[in-house]
């Protein structure tokens, strides 16, 4: 198991002319250990979904190198299937591979009730609630086996409140089932709160330009006053006004 | 799996649409919808009865309702006979354009140089006018059922091509990139997203094509047949049986209507997620 470690890496995008041309990433490092997580803040279109989808296999590097064990992406929105019920969804990670549907819904269905999804298997993706709908999103990512998750600002489409209360759960389920987790936020807040180390990345072309440590207990709030000043640290080398 | 406590939150909450007042006001809704459409109906059958009563047009022109009305209660046999034969072309025309119309958009949607150099050419046979290329038919498939279901295939099967393949690429870019890192296959992908994704685009193309079928039936039967709705118009208006000629295309209205109110209830039945709002997509 290596983790996550991307390399000096370079990834530019063709604009329709020449000058338009977009270089998203450029010199960026990163480091994940297996089992640790690691949150990348920076501004919008600074290159964190680039990089996450460098990290999943979904494009190439220019330059540079990418190596990571196999990643199971988690988009900001839950892009759940409309016509299938919730635990079909999350069976889905397991139905793509070839596992028949009871099996896979027999897989999942233990997830439910640890997630406390109980009683809501058959229940359509339009009538549960923004926050449940992302835990089902997540069970379907962890349903995919994968060493690596990749999580793409999770939770940004969330209100404040659910986005809150989703983020303290995603600590403790991430307790009970460590993985190798490279979480992409604009929340600099989220990232200390979740996060063993908070990598600052800046604007583009992105790159690493400063690293956070979180040696905090679990678990951690916002309100903490250790929390508050590496949220203050990170903020400030994001370059925000003091 | 090791044992863990539950990982939740405090209690979550649902939005459920609540039953009850809302779907009562629905249901009372739609009946209010349905006398309307009969209020309409019948202001615009007394029209057309004073109409053709006191400008004095020649009836073998327009029959007044009443007469066409008569003519659909003497002539029901031969009537039904006939609409048996036309609706029997319909019904397999349409299951043959929505074959056609569902295969032909996902092998476009699956190869760009396919559908690049195949999308003109569909446009193109919606443009040639039926009426050029009907009688060659008729030469070379004969007077009975094949030639119809050219034609209402030829007509029907555009509309539901067009907007099946709306319906697939209204399909999340996201999704397949998810699906990617999920170690799903082309056509697994194909599977679980893009077929159910098309479905609500099959359905709508084909209400869309329930009303130009009976029109390529009638047609298709005028340029040749020995029965059915359109041969029964033939007949009929030559030997000034006019209102005989309405009566026939009133039922065969009827049946159109049937049909597409049964396409909109195996719609609602099958994809019921495509027309409710969409929830929890912000952006």
């Amino acid at each position: 198991m290596d983790g996550v470690r991307v390399e000096a890496v370079e990834r530019s995008f063709r604009g329709a002319r020449r000058e338009q041309d977009v270089v998203a990433l450029r010199g960026m490092d990163l480091r994940a250990a297996p089992g640790e997580i690691v949150a990348v803040v920076g501004e919008s279109g600074c290159g964190k979904s680039t990089l996450l989808e460098l990290i999943c296999g979904l494009q190439e590097p220019d330059a540079g190198s990418v190596a990571a064990d196999p990643a199971v992406l988690m988009p900001q929105r839950d892009l759940l299937l409309p016509w299938a019920s919730a635990l079909d969804n999350a069976a889905l990670a397991l139905r793509v591979r070839g596992v028949p549907a009871p099996a896979a819904r027999e897989r999942a269905r233990p997830w439910f009730e640890r997630f406390g999804l109980g009683g809501f298997e058959a229940t359509p993706p339009r009538a549960l609630s923004g926050g449940m709908r992302q835990r089902v999103a997540f069970v379907r990512t962890l349903l995919a086996d994968k060493p690596v998750l990749a999580l793409d600002e999770p939770f940004a489409a969330l209100d404040a409140l659910t986005r809150q209360e989703m983020q303290g759960w995603l600590a403790r389920a991430l307790a009970a089932e460590p993985r190798t987790v490279v979480l992409v936020t604009h929340d600099v807040e989220e990232a200390v709160v979740l996060a063993d180390r908070v990598v600052v990345m800046s604007p583009r072309p992105g790159r690493a330009v400063a690293e956070v440590d979180v040696e905090l207990p679990r678990p951690r709030h916002r309100t903490d006053a250790a929390v508050v000043a590496l949220r203050e640290q990170a903020l400030e080398a994001l370059g925000a006004p003091a | 799996m090791r044992t863990l406590g539950r990982i939740e939150d405090p209690p979550a909450t649902l939005a459920v649409p609540r039953a009850g007042a809302p779907r009562r006001r629905r249901r009372s809704g739609a009946l209010l919808g349905a006398l309307g459409a009969v209020a309409i109906l019948l202001v615009l059958a007394g029209a057309w009865e004073l109409y053709a009563d006191l400008s004095g047009i020649d009836p073998a022109i327009l029959p007044p309702p009443h007469a066409v009305a008569k003519a659909a209660w003497v002539d029901r046999g031969l009537l039904w006979s006939n609409l048996r034969v036309t609706g029997g072309e319909v019904l397999l025309g349409i299951l043959v354009a929505g074959a056609a119309g569902f295969v032909l958009p996902i092998a476009l949607h699956l190869s760009l140089p396919l559908r690049r150099s195949v999308y003109p050419l569909l446009v193109v046979s919606q443009v040639i006018p039926v009426v050029l290329i009907a009688p060659l038919l008729v030469t070379w498939l004969g007077f009975g059922i094949a030639p119809k279901l050219v034609v209402i295939g030829l007509v029907c099967f555009f509309p539901i091509v067009v907007t099946t393949l709306d319906a697939l690429s209204r399909v999340d870019p996201e999704l397949p990139k998810l699906m990617r890192t999920l170690d799903a296959s082309r056509l697994r992908i194909l599977r679980h997203v893009e077929l159910p994704a098309a479905l609500p685009g099959l359905f709508s193309g084909a209400k869309v094509a329930v009303t130009f079928a009976p029109i390529g039936a009638v047609f298709a039967e005028w340029v040749g047949s020995s029965a059915g709705v359109g041969h029964l118009v033939q007949q009929a208006i030559p030997q000034l049986l006019t209102a005989r000629a309405y009566a026939a295309v009133l039922i065969l209205s009827a049946f159109a209507i049937a049909l597409f109110g049964l396409l909109t209830l195996a719609e609602r039945l099958l994809v019921p997620w495509a027309h409710e709002p969409r929830q929890g997509r912000t952006r």
